[in-house]
């Protein structure tokens, strides 16, 4: 059996899981008494509401767990302890995250664990006190749900050598999981983190120590977690600020490449590694590392000159250095840094350097951000840092904003949105620096850009898609999980029938995601934009009518290709078997279910219908498209582009139309038959009125690998089976309105004028679809009767909202034209309706339509699509083929090369 | 841990485990539902014993009285009878599993009506009654043997939301109080012969959380336990349980119970549940549960989804792989279960993932 990864779950009132991708936990460290001599002094005074103000801020500032910590001998501790947690417990935003307990008396712990409805983590228990009390704690702790900080920490003091941190963390870790069946994923190791750089030799390499162990205990006991304290290390620089953070940040940089993945940091205050003065870094790692003897005292010599001479005149100069930057860099070195100070005045400065407002966001601040992402990505930021940058990103970006309008007003770009996007992090992540990036970009290119923000489940983005008809959605992710969640969103947009564009974007997302995962989910458009420099380009295209169709065959053949190539390398989806498809047919619940019996059964004529009661049935869209005016009627005759050209030709088609009517140019005909009839796997015997064969029909069976609920459909399936002992029936049609069309065409061709033979041809096919539909009605409410109060308009007859269908042989549901031929003897159609067949069964006039009529009420069109070389070999014998014969047939569905 | 612990019932878990590997089990619907149908009376409510207001076999004096009606638990003791009839209903409607009438049997919520001292009784007989009726018909049925659900209810107190706007930091109960309180439910239960121990009707985790600790307590001191199935409730649209939590952080944090089932049961009908449903179809290692209401209740604060409806939506949680366990909440009905067992006849049930749990110790 392969292992499922296991994440560490904590949770407030949403979850917190660890995953690989979080890379390092921020503890927030500034509730605590010991820690923040005001906070301490806020519990002293009781006022809570100050402390849970500091606890909010915690949050906002990116720490992903609260400690919590009351240990002081004036403070009720316990007290205390549950006050506070009871209040944090009743603001959303800061319950949000989980709650660390901190204390060393093991009573507040447990007052602490009685107050938390989430899953929060005890910090600490160890084996100082010896195994029988440990064993008793770290029962109590899981009994609460909790995780717990094991402090490396036993019977004979704190482990202070590699050596002694990896014998008692393992000695715990085997008594946990070996007597406890404590979840190892629950246990988070402090290694503990001692001064460094004190003058006594022997503290000279404990950071190496506690590194050197993280990475052991890391390597060796599995799905445990370290963390520690990181501010002791520097304990002995107090009072020297910048080399302290210094110290923190080049300890962390190796001590989370070891495997340490939380903290009890103050992340937001730390500075980038790679950013320290070189000479300082390397003295820093010199103690840190202990690479020399005389490290302490080169650092000490080095730290004071910094202290006195840099920190306050050089450091200032350095600091400011920066500012003689050309204004691009400035603006990155502000977003690395999360100076939001000077975001105003550079950003104006580039303003005026650049053609159009809006180059500065796309220009300079866009690749700050990129630098952002890059240092986050190698574990040189952390969060907090992230969202100090966005912060100045916002800030530049609304600088900037009024000129942007104002450039929109000059150039006449004014007040009308491009189209709606509604935008969202999905559930479970919360990255959205990308996304908020694209929103900016999308809003500045006159979109209007609704922004769920980060964690969203999926229903609140597609209700919110709905309520405010959005003509795309955006999702966004950093994390791996994402990519699920974001084929979970494209799975649920299909099932609850939506026909928006979808945009695929964030870091870990990809073409050859989208195009494997999550575009097979849905079948509206669904893109991946790479980056939020190509968003707009891609939402332009998807909402221009005159774009969006040869930038979806684009994007579709690419997707195409990308699973092509992915099957040939062997993992592309595949055809089930012949046998398991049948197994997994349509069930039309038989027993249940009664076929309804038509009030007319037999033939019914149709001779010179009137064509005025046809015209009120006429779909209009494929006119148009006809034309190559992509669009939906009526809406296309307003169009921005294309109305003008729409109205023209919708005025002269219905001028012809009039023509047509009055003079009779064409005149209609159709024929319908309603017959007994009963399936036999993929076979429809119909029967004569004596119970006789009429005919037997042949259809094709779907054979995709499809989840269980969804069935592999054929058309038999629709039909009750003979061994149901269910009586049912079939229809047929065959209809035309294009008698008579080829005098006129040929009076306009000798006229030269193509323009209205096409008019003609296209109006002649609108009027034969339109007769279809038309007796379809008819024979649901009259003949068949199965829907005699039925009464749809015309857009949800074009919508299809009735029960039952009519497809034609040729078509995806039935591709083999050659059923026409039965479809055609057994109406007569030639004689009765006037439709001629070819050999390659194609009708003349051209003008005309035929297929079947399903009555039952979940029938549905789907399209049989590739088969295999079993069924093709079924499908011959049946229908009295050659596997050759069958194989030129059925030749586009064919799943394999005929021999 | 109690995991440690053996079965108190081997043979009972052994055969509940089997069925859940070969099919979606059905749980039984409302009991209120059905006691409402009967339009009960004070006089109904009291009985004999109760016919003061107050328990005649136990010493009281007057001043105790309080009125009874709308105590569907005490029941149990007072109209046997009806309760029994219901359990029969489901069991005939094809429920494979009841849940015991013992909703409001702790002594918090029982405080209301002055019987906190009955509180053992009600949940023994309330198990009692519901075995009978289970043992009745696995003997009639011996292919699909029927078990009794020992029920936990939420009480009327929330230990993590403070019940005074004025004072965020109040709260009108404690996790001792509520574990001590659940601790002598669970008793109860246990000696009234259930099969499982369910803490459902969960809107404040940590009321569930001081429940669950409770029934390791209890199964601690009888040195065995019974498998425990938990079910919470999301309160409405906006996705959250009372207490405020998502669904996956509810069952992060009651995720170390390691129970048979979590679910989701009350507020919501099917469809709204169904979001939910499939985060814990995600993330849980455990059996999960739906057993929602019967739609939104109306502008009468009545349910109108009919069976058809309902087991229609259910069906489509269980084609889609999202279930162990059905059954029906507020306003289902014998006729509601009934729809349901069949339409997921024949679904197979959600396969449980593969858990890493076993390999690390």
């Amino acid at each position: 059996m392969s292992l499922v990864p296991r994440h560490t779950v904590l949770s407030g009132l949403e979850p917190l899981v660890i995953t690989p991708e979080l890379n390092f936990i921020n503890v927030g460290e500034r509730t605590n008494v010991t820690g923040s001599a005001q906070f301490r002094k806020m519990i002293k005074e009781g006022r809570f509401e100050d402390a849970v103000e500091v606890a909010r801020q915690q949050v906002e500032n990116g720490a992903q767990i609260l400690d919590v910590n009351m240990d002081e001998g004036l403070i009720d501790s316990e007290a205390a302890m549950v006050r506070f947690l009871n209040l944090i417990a009743s603001e959303p935003d800061i319950a949000r995250i989980p709650v660390m307990i901190d204390s060393s008396k093991w009573a507040v712990i447990e007052a602490g664990l009685k107050c938390l409805q989430g899953k929060g983590v005890v910090n600490s228990i160890s084996l100082k006190e010896g195994e029988e009390q440990f064993l008793e704690q770290a029962r109590k702790v899981m009994r609460h749900g909790a995780a717990a900080v094991v402090m490396a920490f036993d019977e004979q003091g704190q482990a202070d050598t590699c050596a002694r941190k990896v014998e008692i963390c393992t000695r715990a870790y085997r008594i946990l999981t070996g007597q406890l069946d404590f979840p190892p994923e629950d246990i988070i190791f402090d290694p503990n983190i001692f001064a460094i750089a004190t003058g006594i030799e022997e503290h000279n390499n404990y950071a190496v120590d506690f590194i050197e162990a993280t990475r052991i205990i890391r390597q060796t006991l599995p799905h445990c977690h370290v963390s520690g304290g990181v501010s002791n290390v520097s304990f002995s620089f107090r009072g020297n600020e910048p080399v302290r953070a210094a110290i923190h940040a080049v300890f962390l940089y190796h001590a989370i490449r070891a495997g340490m993945d939380m903290g009890i940091v103050n992340a937001g205050a730390l500075p980038i590694v790679d950013d320290l003065e070189p000479e300082l870094r390397e003295r820093v790692e010199d103690i840190v590392l202990n690479r020399r003897a005389d490290a302490t005292e080169r650092l000490l010599e080095f730290a004071a000159s910094y202290k006195k001479g840099k920190a306050e005149a050089g450091a200032d100069n350095a600091r400011d250095e920066w500012r003689n930057l050309p204004v691009a860099r400035r603006l990155a070195h502000s977003l690395v840094h999360g100076i939001d100070a000077f975001a105003e005045v550079d950003a104006e400065e580039a303003r005026l350097q650049s053609t159009r407002p809006l180059d500065v966001i796309e220009g300079p601040l866009m690749d700050g951000m990129n630098i952002v992402g890059d240092l986050f990505g190698a574990g040189k930021m952390f969060l907090p840092q992230v969202v100090k940058s966005a912060r100045v990103m916002k800030k530049a970006v609304a600088w900037l904003l009024p000129f942007i309008e104002a450039e929109k007003l000059r150039t006449g770009d004014v007040g009308k949105s491009n189209g709606k996007i509604v935008m969202a992090t999905v559930k479970g992540d919360v990255h959205d620096i990308g996304k908020n990036i694209v929103g900016v970009v999308l809003r500045c290119n006159n979109f209007d850009v609704i922004d769920l923000g980060v964690m969203v489940p999926a229903q609140k983005i597609l209700d919110t898609a709905r309520a405010e008809n959005a003509d795309m959605i955006g999702l966004s992710g950093l994390i791996t999980p994402s990519l699920e969640e974001m084929a979970h969103v494209a799975r649920e947009m299909q099932r609850q029938d939506f026909h928006l564009p979808l945009l695929i974007g964030g870091a870990t997302t990809s073409r050859a995601h989208t195009a494997l995962k999550i575009d097979p989910h849905y079948k509206a458009p669904t893109v991946w934009v790479k980056d939020a420099s190509r968003a707009v380009g891609v939402a332009q295209s998807l909402i221009t009518r005159e774009l969006v169709d040869a930038f979806m065959d684009k994007i579709r053949a690419e997707y195409a290709d990308i699973r092509e190539r992915h099957k040939d390398r062997g993992n592309g989806k595949r055809l089930v078997s012949f046998e398991k498809a049948r197994a997994q047919r349509f069930d039309g619940d038989w027993t249940n279910y009664r076929p309804p019996a038509p009030r007319q059964p037999g033939i019914s004529v149709f001779e010179d219908f009137p064509l005025d009661e046809i015209v009120p049935f006429i779909d209009w869209s494929p006119f148009f498209n006809a034309w190559e005016l992509a669009g939906r009627y009526p809406a296309i005759l307003d169009d921005d582009v294309v109305g003008a050209q729409a109205s023209e030709l919708f005025n002269d088609a219905q001028a012809m139309l009039d023509r047509i009517i009055k003079e009779k140019w064409l005149k209609a005909s159709g024929v319908i038959g309603l017959w007994r009839a009963n399936s036999e796997d993929e076979d429809i015997e119909v029967l004569n009125a004596d119970g006789s064969v009429l005919a037997r029909l042949h259809c094709l069976r779907q054979q995709a690998d499809k989840p269980v609920e969804r069935p592999d459909f054929c058309l038999a399936d629709f039909i009750a089976p003979k061994d149901s002992g269910v009586e049912d029936w079939i229809g047929a049609f065959a209809v035309t309105a294009g008698i008579g069309i080829d005098a006129h065409i040929e009076r306009f061709q000798n006229d030269y004028d193509d323009y209205s033979a096409i008019l003609l041809k296209a109006l002649a096919d609108r009027l034969a679809e339109a007769f279809a539909e038309c007796l379809h009605q008819r024979v649901r409410r009259e003949h068949w009767g199965y829907a005699s109060d039925e009464s749809l308009d015309n857009e949800a007859l074009i919508a299809e909202k009735y029960r039952g269908i009519r497809p034609a042989p040729g078509y995806p549901a039935c591709p083999d034209h050659t059923e026409k031929a039965t479809l055609f003897r057994i109406l007569d159609a030639t004689a009765k309706a006037g439709i001629a067949i070819t050999e390659n069964f194609a009708m003349v006039p051209t003008a005309a339509v035929s297929g079947w009529y399903f009555s039952h009420p979940k029938s549905q069109y789907f399209v049989v699509g590739k088969i295999s070389r079993e069924q093709v070999l079924d499908y011959a014998g049946r229908k009295g083929w050659s596997l050759l014969e069958a194989e030129r047939w059925l030749a586009p569905n064919l799943d394999y090369d005929p021999e | 841990m109690s995991r440690q612990l053996p079965w108190l019932h081997g043979e009972r878990v052994q055969a509940l485990e089997q069925a859940l590997g070969k099919r979606i089990l059905v749980i039984d619907g409302a009991m209120g539902t059905m006691i409402q149908s009967h339009h009960l009376e004070e006089g109904d409510y009291r009985g004999q014993r109760f016919a003061e207001g107050f328990d005649s076999s136990h010493a009281h004096g007057t001043g105790c009285g309080h009125d009874l009606k709308g105590n569907n638990d005490l029941l149990l003791l007072t109209r046997p009878d009806i309760i029994a009839n219901v359990h029969n209903a489901y069991l005939e409607a094809g429920a494979d599993l009841v849940e015991t009438n013992t909703f409001n049997a702790t002594s918090i919520s029982q405080a209301d009506y002055h019987l906190q001292h009955i509180v053992y009784e009600l949940n023994r007989e309330g198990a009692r009654i519901a075995r009978a009726c289970c043992d009745a018909f696995s003997a009639k049925t011996p292919d699909q043997p029927r078990f009794v659900i020992g029920v936990l209810g939420p009480t009327s107190r929330t230990a993590s939301i403070s019940p005074d706007v004025n004072d965020p930091g109040f709260r009108n109960t404690s996790f001792d109080e509520l574990r001590v309180a659940y601790g002598e439910a669970v008793e109860g239960l246990i000696d009234g012969g259930a099969d499982t121990i369910m803490v459902e009707t969960i809107f404040d985790t940590l009321n569930a959380k001081a429940a669950l600790y409770a029934i390791e307590e209890v199964f601690e001191r009888r040195g065995g336990r019974l498998p425990i199935m938990i079910s919470g409730t999301i309160t409405d649209r906006s996705g959250r349980t009372l207490s405020g939590q998502t669904a996956e952080a509810f069952h992060a944090s009651l995720a170390h119970s390691r129970p048979l089932s979590f679910g989701f049961n009350c507020a919501l009908g099917a469809s709204d549940m169904r979001e939910h449903v499939e985060t814990l179809a995600r993330v849980s290692h455990s059996h999960v549960s739906a057993h929602p209401n019967a739609g939104l209740p109306n502008a009468f604060g009545e349910y109108d989804e009919t069976p058809e409806e309902m087991a229609a939506t259910l069906r489509e949680f269980a084609t889609s792989g999202l279930l162990n366990l059905v059954g029906g909440c507020c306003g289902t009905t014998p006729a509601h279960i009934k729809a349901i067992a069949e339409a997921i006849r024949g679904v197979p049930p959600r396969a449980l993932p593969a858990c890493a749990q076993e390999q690390a110790a």
